[in-house]
């Protein structure tokens, strides 16, 4: 639900942010419904790689979704270490999406296919740092057990390392969706296309599992930053309010930078993605002080 | 003893090779093959499944003290692993070795399958001996035999000179392990890797385990000790690389494992060392991997980063048993066990595959590759399943061993000090970056060859490799799958090892947690696999009642492009390049255009990528000696009387001094 009204908001939010009404709420769901009418058009250069990359896609990111919790209700399934298989799970879609752009043999697909790798790359510190400050913090290693040891009464100074976390989780959110500054999906020059320009020629069915995929995976990072930001113990009438309000508040946030802050130029990405592990890094830093592993005297 | 004079027996007829007929040659070289296997994975078998050792003693049961050969579950885990890959790689020979069956003499190729048999023989030797001198001579053997191997080609010059490179590294490290050895025997007169631990007791452990680790090490391929790997790969026949770097190397990670068992003290600074020269080797080789054009030495420097993992498994554990953290060396060591076992597989997958694409395209360059899954449909299909592996993506095998180091470390950070905090967050940056760049570098090379449009002309009469070439890769393909759906199969057997080396206190309630996570596993990677099955039914059947239709790639206005428009391997892996600069240091030529210049002159730009540690610590030092030694080289007059002076000289300064009394 969220993930199908998500980029209706970004897009609401941007259109309302340059003075324009916009398209409705639900135009990205109407859009896809048409993709979904609409028949392949396939280049004679692809192989069967190109066509099975979207369904890999889209059930690497549902079965990514399988371990992660939503507030109070705990994941479906949860192990030690989920946190690793999160992360891995979404790279095999990752994998997938970049050669399936490789095998258009297109070079602006090639193009986008290459600085996808790269970016990723790049975010993955950030993610791991986080996740073993968590684990750090909580002492435990499951999605379910940090988000209950997360807000223990002992942890007071939480806060810190909360938001901290949250800018991080957003930032990497922001690449990993590929929205600005990193990217922007709006433009209309291939060449300063990241994820846009690897999917250029899909169409029909394809295309709609792809555009599925990126909604499913924005509302898997909301749902992350929610996780961190709200405790479990709270009442669960109030988390769905409050995960409604953080999804929109993302949605809005994003539509909000889109609007008012231009897209990095390429070659400084890498330093934008840099700065995302040094956060971590300061994330990691501070809980070794919370935990009083580090004495500062 | 039976088994002994069985094996005995095999040896021998190993001499069968030279005298058979051309084409009943490899179906002995197989029959021998199968028959060793099968006598050393009934042995192995029994000793992992009973638990006990199984003492093998030579002709001299009388009068030894000590026994031939001990198979312990260390051994019996290894002889596993190059058993299969050994096979494999002897079936996937006779497809490859066919063209040359022809252009190459009768005893060339009997050399050949000779030297290919004694590899396997002596590698599974080096697992099950003890003895000091036994193991040298077993360990020179493998030496010897994988040196024959890699010359096959030794009409080109290239290939000569890199076998030879190989086999001075080699000797370089059987020297560090000779001098281990004489250490250990004379100052506790330890007489095989058993009695260790009373040299251990008594000394200072973290010099001799130098010592081992660097011979050990060139063996295996950690940085600085690798130059010998992106040399002698690319040079050797495809099945030999695949073996080579398969399991070869792994019996460096044996040795250095074989001497862990014994180590006493030092722990800690053991651990660190281990660890930091692993992350250098992880992070240096995927950089490399990264920007090297050629398939064979992109994956020999990837073979460098898995040694990197592998060997951080084994530092992480080596530092659980320093600060006597149970769950971390528990998942260190076995991650690393298992990505023995792991990387054995999808490597030689991928050596076997790229070398079906180098026969069938007599090029290994990825910039003249391309589009090649629709001419060679299978091992394009075998080569990309072995790359998402290698990228440690569930649900394939690679993903398990690298859970396993990754949830060791994240679980242990809770109770961490603050330096072990360090130590740890550290490797997890290090372990999410390798990640991140196995990816970059292995979607380029599946990418490259064999997606998108060909590059050159040569891909245009690739044909798929016979069936022998691909049965292999099926098999092993059977492997990489079941591990990943199933991990409980290995992750258990692999625990029950470990537990059996080292006293840990809570082991069994460690791995019931691990049994039940791997289970958990299991489905989410189940979940995974019947999700995509069922999208891309759904897909089937939604098209069918759909127009489908075909046109080129859009080309944003530019019709009729080119295929060298496309990205190639060197412009794919242009930005990783430059941003990894300092690091890598790739040349780059590119001439300036004058100021005074009006009109543009043919210009040309070169990149070539080198390994700057190799020339930083290797290629330098080396030079400067052989510098000097060519200055002593003037003492070398040739005239007599020159001579009978040094001798003179010599004498002198004997009686100067022991007259002073400085001898």
């Amino acid at each position: 639900m969220t993930a199908v009204l998500f980029p209706g908001i970004i897009v609401r939010a941007k259109s309302i942010f340059a003075g324009r009404k916009g398209p409705g709420l639900f135009q990205p769901l109407k859009d896809v419904m048409l993709l979904f009418q609409k028949g392949n058009v396939i280049s004679t250069t692809t192989s069967y790689i190109f066509k099975i990359a979207p369904a890999i896609g889209l059930a690497s990111v549902l079965s990514a979704t399988l371990v992660l919790p939503f507030g109070p209700f705990p994941a479906l399934i949860s192990f030690n270490g989920d946190i690793v298989f999160f992360a891995y799970m979404l790279g095999i879609g990752k994998f997938f999406l970049i050669i399936a752009a490789l095998d258009t043999g297109s070079a602006f697909e090639g193009m986008g296919a290459n600085r996808e790798a790269l970016y990723s790359l790049l975010a993955e510190p950030a993610f791991f740092i986080l996740a073993g400050t968590l684990a750090m913090l909580t002492g435990y290693s499951s999605f379910n057990e940090i988000l209950i040891g997360l807000y223990n009464p002992d942890n007071s100074y939480i806060l810190i390392y909360s938001i901290i976390s949250v800018i991080v989780l957003a930032q990497i959110m922001q690449v990993e969706n590929s929205r600005m500054p990193v990217d922007d999906p709006k433009t209309h020059l291939e060449l300063t296309m990241i994820h846009e320009v690897m999917i250029l020629d899909y169409s029909g069915f394809d295309k709609a599992l792809i555009h599925i995929t990126s909604w499913l995976k924005f509302a898997l990072y909301s749902t992350l930053i929610f996780d961190v930001l709200i405790p479990v113990q709270w009442d669960k009438g109030i988390q769905f309010g409050l995960f409604a309000i953080i999804a929109v508040s993302l949605a809005v946030y994003i539509g909000f930078i889109e609007s008012f802050k231009v897209r990095n130029k390429i070659g400084r990405n890498p330093v934008f993605l840099f700065t995302i592990s040094v956060l971590a890094l300061l994330a990691f830093v501070v809980v070794l002080v919370l935990t009083e592993k580090m004495i500062l005297s | 003893m039976y088994i002994f004079l069985i094996f005995c027996f095999i040896l021998l007829a190993s001499i069968g090779v030279f005298i058979l007929p051309p084409r009943l040659k490899h179906l002995w070289t197989l029959i021998l093959t199968i028959g060793t296997i099968i006598i050393s994975c009934y042995s192995a078998f029994n000793v992992l499944v009973q638990g006990n050792e199984l003492i093998i003693y030579g002709f001299d049961i009388a009068r030894s003290q000590s026994p031939l050969m001990v198979i312990d579950n260390l051994s019996a885990f290894f002889i596993l692993i190059i058993s299969f890959t050994w096979l494999t790689g002897l079936i996937y020979a006779r497809g490859y070795l066919k063209s040359y069956m022809e252009s190459k003499s009768q005893l060339h190729i009997s050399l050949h399958l000779f030297a290919y048999l004694w590899l396997g023989f002596s590698m599974i030797a080096v697992a099950i001996v003890q003895n000091f001198i036994s193991f040298l001579i077993v360990w020179e053997l493998m030496t010897l035999s994988s040196f024959i191997l890699v010359v096959f080609d030794a009409e080109d010059r290239v290939v000569l000179k890199a076998g030879i490179n190989y086999l001075i590294q080699m000797h370089i490290g059987l020297l560090f392990l000779i001098a281990a050895m004489l250490i250990a025997n004379t100052q506790a007169s330890v007489y095989e890797f058993g009695q260790l631990s009373h040299y251990f007791s008594g000394h200072s452990n973290f010099a001799l385990f130098m010592l081992f680790f660097i011979g050990f090490g060139i063996k295996a391929g950690f940085i600085p000790f690798h130059s010998w790997l992106p040399k002698a790969h690319p040079a050797a026949p495809s099945h030999v690389s695949g073996v080579m770097s398969g399991v070869m190397i792994k019996m460096g990670i044996y040795g250095i494992l074989r001497v862990l068992l014994s180590v006493e003290n030092d722990l800690m600074s053991i651990g660190v060392l281990i660890l930091g020269i692993s992350v250098l080797s992880g992070i240096f080789g995927i950089l490399q991997a990264i920007i090297q054009g050629d398939i064979k030495k992109l994956l020999a420097y990837s073979s460098i980063e898995n040694i990197g993992i592998i060997g951080m498994g084994i530092g992480l554990g080596v530092i659980g048993l320093a600060t006597k953290n149970d769950l971390l060396s528990l998942l260190g060591f076995s991650g690393a066990l298992l990505h023995v076992l792991n990387h054995s597989l999808f490597k030689s997958m991928l050596f076997y595959a790229a070398g079906s694409v180098y026969k069938s395209t007599h090029t290994r360059n990825i910039n003249e590759l391309g589009g090649l899954i629709k001419k060679m449909p299978y091992t394009g299909t075998f080569f990309i399943i072995a790359s998402v592996a290698i990228c440690a993506l569930p649900p394939l095998n690679g993903f398990i061993s690298e859970y396993l180091i990754y949830s060791g470390i994240i679980t242990s950070l809770g109770t961490a000090s603050f330096y072990q905090s360090l130590i740890l967050v550290f490797s997890i940056i290090a372990l999410a970056l390798i990640g991140g760049m196995t990816l970059f570098a292995f979607t380029k090379a599946s990418g490259l060859i064999f997606l998108g449009e060909a590059r050159s002309e040569k891909v245009s009469e690739a044909k798929e490799s016979p069936k022998s070439m691909l049965w292999p890769l099926a098999a092993i393909t059977v492997l990489v799958f079941a591990i990943g759906l199933v991990p409980l199969i290995l992750v258990k057997p692999v625990f029950s090892i470990i537990s059996q080396w080292f006293t840990f206190d809570n082991a069994d309630m460690i791995s019931s947690i691990f049994v039940l996570n791997m289970q958990n596993i299991s489905i989410v990677c189940g979940v995974f696999v019947v999700l995509s099955l069922l999208l891309l039914l759904w897909r089937k059947l939604h098209l069918k009642n759909k127009t489908t239709e075909t046109g080129p790639t859009w080309g944003c206005g530019y019709t009729a492009p080119t295929s060298s428009l496309q990205y190639t391997s060197t412009s794919f892996a242009d930005n990783i390049g430059n941003l990894a600069q300092p690091v890598l240091q790739t040349k780059k030529e590119l001439p300036l255009i004058d100021k005074n210049d009006l009109f543009p002159a043919s210009a040309s730009f070169e990149s070539a990528p080198h390994d700057v540690i190799q020339e930083k610590w290797i290629d330098k030092p080396t030079a400067s000696i052989l510098n000097w030694l060519k200055k002593m080289a003037r003492m070398q007059t040739g005239r007599i009387e020159h001579y009978i002076l040094y001798a003179f000289a010599f004498m002198i300064l004997i009686f100067v001094l022991t007259y002073f009394n400085l001898l």
